[in-house]
């Protein structure tokens, strides 16, 4: 974990409510898509958790979505401003276990953690095939960021607005060698129960600290007591007590 | 050159600043980020008789300048502390450590507490009262002074190392507390814990926490913490740990003035990880700021306006 400040270089809708804010600055205790940062905001007590989208070695991409105080703070913010961040933050997705044609399912602002992730396995040469679920047409986003990343890319609406109707577990394809998830937490349960082959879900939970200090995250899984900040947020399929 | 030592039941800190229980973890993630040798000492996370997982989630709610906690003692039990933990934290911390106790009944806490003392890392143990008793219909030790006596009485019957008594704010009367402590033996005493409090999620019309309510802490509560450890710190005789909502050099300087041999700071280091280290890199030169030689003779060092 690092704490260093970071500029804000760009800072742009995709949809109505849903922001991509790039950022410049020290992202070296990043080590693998599916951590997190935690973003102070002035005015605002407690720090706000964001999966990282994208990054390189510079650079920072977040995804998030507007849906109280801090996020709509974060959507008046412009280019030069600066943020206060805790990096690598989480334990993030493990790669080494993927397979050959993992499948990849994000669900609405589940989705940014899924490009990052996307983009390291198709270096890492697999076949990458991609569920997005949204509600509705209006909601879509990222579709073509990931078909230019080479992706196999279905996109679901539970209103049958656009691409496949039904939810994420509608789309499921007949042969993948892994999963990884992230999304609501009801989306993660039908995909746990849907799904043949061993996987990776990302959970979420209101956090005191984010880096392992509070106690605030825990959660009981089958192998133990956790903390979705440190030993997750992503937890293994096998390990999940519902 | 000005002196930051202070003097804690007989134990000298190179300074007053004290990672407060349950927001320092037992100090190794904190070690991952800086030497918390630089630290006076630091209280670890309350600790119980068995292991513990706590409250269900969420836990944690927002407040406006502060935060309210409900992780119900998650904790691995002392049995584990002793066996694992405190090995660990030797590696990285060198100077004694407070050792944080909780219990849902005398025996617990005298069971708990005598096992600690037996370790030598430990230098104080504080008893925090702020618990349940579950023989007591659930009311909380710290909300009566003859239950705080008797907690504090069966600590001292079992252990040799300093025990300081930490206070519940949520009472009527916290100096008729504090002095049935200090009457039972208490050696110190730390103030305050967290305030009862409760936030609604107004779009969902329920509690935001799942135990509906918790324990309110953070910057908001330090007028209110400096109050009670005046009150205290006047009405007895032992050394007083000032706690709540210090995040500055100033604050920790306020507290002991207000009365407090030493200051612990809790949600701060949430929000905050380095705010300890950045606290005692910041003291010297806020006492310089305000000409103090030394920090152990400000202790209750204000004088009252006159009456007229
Ligand atoms: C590990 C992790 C990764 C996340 N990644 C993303 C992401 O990539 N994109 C995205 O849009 N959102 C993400 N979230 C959710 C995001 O943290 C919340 O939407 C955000 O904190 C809301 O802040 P607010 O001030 O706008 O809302 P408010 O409701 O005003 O916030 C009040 C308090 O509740 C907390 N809170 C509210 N909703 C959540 C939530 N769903 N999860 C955790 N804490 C919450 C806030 O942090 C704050 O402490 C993630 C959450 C976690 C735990
Ligand atoms: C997440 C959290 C967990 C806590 N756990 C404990 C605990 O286990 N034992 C204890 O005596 N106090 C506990 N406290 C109380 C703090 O030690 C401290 O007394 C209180 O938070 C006030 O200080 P602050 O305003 O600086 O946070 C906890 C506080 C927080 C925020
Ligand atoms: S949020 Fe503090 S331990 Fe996870």
């Amino acid at each position: 974990m690092k704490q260093s400040v970071f500029t804000i270089q760009e800072n742009t809708p995709l949809t109505r409510d849903v922001m991509k804010m790039v950022l410049l600055g020290d992202t070296s205790a990043i080590t693998a898509p599916g951590q997190f940062v935690n973003i102070r905001l002035a005015g605002r007590f407690l720090r706000r958790p964001i999966s990282v989208c994208d990054w390189d070695g510079k650079t920072l991409t977040l995804i998030y979505k507007v849906v109280g105080h801090g996020t709509a703070q974060m959507k008046a913010m412009v280019p030069g401003e600066k943020l206060d961040l805790l990096t690598g933050l989480g334990n993030g997705y493990d790669l080494s276990v993927a397979g050959d044609h993992p499948l990849l399912i994000g669900g609405g602002v589940g989705v940014p953690p899924m490009y990052g992730l996307a983009k390291a396995l198709i270096q890492a040469g697999k076949a990458v095939q991609v569920i997005l679920g949204f509600n509705t047409w209006e909601e879509c986003f990222y579709e073509e960021a990931f078909q230019a990343l080479g992706c196999a890319v279905t996109v679901t609406t539970v209103d049958g607005s656009y691409g496949t109707k039904g939810f994420v577990t509608d789309a499921l394809p007949e042969h993948y060698t892994h999963f990884y998830a992230c999304g609501p937490e009801p989306m993660l349960k039908a995909v746990h129960a849907s799904t043949a082959t061993s996987g990776q879900l990302s959970f979420e939970e209101r956090m005191g600290c984010g880096f392992g200090a509070c106690m605030g995250c825990s959660c009981k899984t089958l192998t133990g007591y956790k903390r979705i900040c440190k030993e997750g947020p992503v937890m293994r399929k096998e390990e999940i007590a519902w | 050159m000005v002196n930051t030592k202070v003097t804690l039941c007989g134990i000298q800190l190179d300074n007053p600043v004290i990672p407060a229980s349950g927001t320092f973890g037992y100090g190794y993630e904190f070690a991952e980020l800086y030497d918390i040798n630089c630290l006076g000492t630091f209280s670890f996370k309350g600790t119980t008789k068995d292991p513990r997982f706590g409250n269900p989630t969420p836990r944690i709610a927002e407040c406006p300048a502060g935060m309210i906690n409900a992780v119900g003692l998650q904790n691995p039990g002392v049995d584990q502390v002793i066996r694992e933990e405190l090995p660990k934290l030797k590696k990285v911390f060198h100077k004694p450590v407070m050792a944080n106790v909780s219990g849902f009944s005398i025996e617990d806490y005298a069971y708990t507490c005598a096992r600690l003392d037996q370790e030598e890392q430990v230098g104080w143990l504080e008893v925090n009262i702020s618990c349940p008793n579950v023989h007591g219909g659930g009311m909380s030790f710290g909300t009566s002074p003859q239950a705080a006596g008797e907690v504090t009485r069966a600590v001292k019957a079992v252990t040799t190392k300093p025990v300081i008594v930490k206070l519940s704010p949520n009472v009527t009367d916290i100096v008729s507390i504090a002095k049935a402590c200090e009457e039972a033996g208490a050696d110190g005493l730390s103030l305050i814990n967290t305030l009862l409090g409760m936030r609604i999620d107004i779009a969902r019309r329920r509690p935001v926490i799942a135990n509906t309510m918790g324990g309110f802490s953070g910057s908001a509560i330090f007028p209110v913490a400096v109050r009670m450890v005046y009150q205290v710190a006047q009405a007895v005789k032992i050394p007083v740990v000032g706690i709540g909502g210090v995040s500055t050099a100033e604050d920790v300087i306020e507290m002991m003035m207000a009365g407090a041999t030493a200051v612990q700071v809790g949600a701060a280091n949430l929000t905050d990880p380095f705010v300890c280290r950045d606290i005692v890199e910041e003291l010297p030169r806020a006492m310089a700021r305000y000409k103090i030689q030394d920090l152990s003779q400000i202790i209750g060092g204000i004088q009252l306006w006159e009456k007229t």
